[in-house]
């Protein structure tokens, strides 16, 4: 299985990103070195991100589903409101099923961090952290770093005029990124591992304030690259959730360390 | 004769088993919000392994630090100190208290042992523990706490002392630690400890 898995991704790290593989297939990422939009007072030189591997599109509804029947304590119906809101899987017809009018390919919401966490566990896999995240979200179809380019900015923005109750399209329909990575913007906010590292201020020393350092009104204190709004508002929306929430547009996708 | 009273309180009450109790709470099912909903195993400052439930069956007050940290996390350890100081000493030995480190490549048992005897952490009340690297951001996760680890191997964090009941409900949280303290959250640590009579 573990072959299978590394003969894969040999394969797509050698086709490049004109192949289109199929959901659910793993999209292997150089690594490199990387400024993020977000400042971090100690890495002024950015950071070196290491090779790595991600999800070609967020795990869908169907991909969930097999989840949920093979680790069945992960049912609506039967997960501690300790790590899934009430609200977990919500969208779904029952608990054991997305129901007709929920797409088996459009990404699974309304998933908890914990929920994401152990669905990657699951798969031997894990969450991305943010700066896998934002590594690999920088590119567009044909540059590693399309960030200071205003179209590119525009083009992620205009998801974000879209009427949220329109049914999410499903996974995959938007063009790969150099790397062969789809729907890094314009479907749903992804989950990632360390959410819980974001915009956390230089310590708690001032006191008092811990609440306006940790919350949106941080987010742009803590950007180095202030027009970027498409990153700043993911940055927030992440940093204002705790680990059992869940909302509509919120899914996720896995990682996993290069083989 | 009543401060005889309070002395036989006091000898039964360090008799009752706070450190590691799993006890007859594990036969009932866990509420669905606790925080021991969490599946962790811990290394104990002392040697030995506890897993994170059996912490259940007596209230606590659990906080994260890590110990080569200069500034904010010997005010934490004193914070919480100062909570348990709070309490009335007939009931002091009633609730635990909980110090566990993110960063457990550099808090390894021993050096929580050092930190446990240098700064007079009681055993009998004070528990610190060393979550596995993989646990650590889901154990700060269910306990509400937010941190980052910094390139110089300083880590970002928020302080948060966590009450929890019996079970592993929270009862109450307060941020503030240091010289601001909280008197409702020192409040809410003595009910839990008087109701644990």
């Amino acid at each position: 299985m573990k072959t299978a898995a590394a003969c894969c991704l040999a394969v797509i790290a050698g086709t490049a990103a004109s192949a289109a593989p199929a959901p659910g297939d793993w999209v292997s990422i150089p690594g490199g070195t990387f400024k993020s939009a977000l400042r971090y007072e100690d890495l002024p030189a950015g950071s070196r991100v290491a090779p790595y591997a991600l999800l070609q599109s967020p795990v869908t509804n169907g991909e969930y589903l097999e989840f949920v029947r093979a680790h069945p304590e992960w049912r609506r119906d039967r997960v501690p409101v300790a790590l899934a809101e009430a609200r977990y899987l919500s969208h779904w017809q029952s608990a054991a099923s997305p129901g007709p009018g929920t797409m088996t390919d459009q990404p699974v919401t309304w998933v908890s961090w914990f929920a994401a966490s152990a669905y990657c566990e699951a798969q031997g896999a894990r969450l991305p952290n943010w700066q896998e995240w934002e590594f690999a979200a920088a590119a567009d179809a044909t540059r590693t770093d399309a960030r200071a380019d205003p179209a590119w900015r525009e083009r992620i923005l205009a998801w974000y005029s879209r009427p949220s109750n329109e049914p999410l399209p499903r996974t995959g329909a938007s063009p790969a990124n150099v790397y062969g990575v789809r729907d890094l913007h314009g479907l749903v906010w992804e989950w990632v591992d360390d959410s819980s590292a974001l915009l956390v201020s230089a310590d708690d020393r001032e006191q008092g304030s811990a609440d306006r350092q940790r919350f949106c009104g941080a987010g742009a204190l803590s950007m180095d690259d202030r027009d970027n709004y498409a990153i700043l508002m993911r940055v927030a929306m992440l940093s204002s959730l705790g680990a059992a929430d869940a909302t509509g547009n919120l899914g996720f996708r896995c990682a996993r360390d290069e083989l | 004769m009543k401060r005889a009273f309070q002395l036989v309180v006091a000898c039964i009450a360090i008799a009752l088993p706070v450190v590691a109790n799993a006890g007859d709470a594990a036969h009932t099912p866990l509420p669905a919000d606790s925080v021991y909903q969490v599946d962790a195993t811990l290394s104990r400052a002392g040697g030995g392994e506890t897993a994170w439930r059996a912490l259940r069956g007596t209230p606590r007050v659990v906080t994260m630090f890590y110990s080569t940290c200069r500034a904010v996390c010997p005010m934490i350890v004193e914070s919480a100190r100062a909570v348990q100081r709070g309490v009335p000493a007939a009931d002091r030995s009633r609730v635990g208290f909980v110090l566990l480190t993110m960063d457990p490549s550099r808090d390894t048992p021993p050096a929580l042992a050092a930190v446990q005897r240098e700064r007079h952490l009681d055993p009998a009340t004070w528990l610190l523990l060393r979550p596995d690297e993989a646990d650590v951001r889901t154990l700060a996760a269910i306990l509400g706490v937010r941190y980052r680890a910094l390139a110089d191997g300083e880590f970002n964090h928020t302080t948060t002392l966590v009450l929890l009941d019996a079970d592993g409900r929270v009862l109450a949280r307060t941020e503030k630690i240091g010289s601001a303290r909280d008197p409702e959250f020192i409040e809410a640590v003595r009910t839990a400890a008087a109701m644990a009579r």
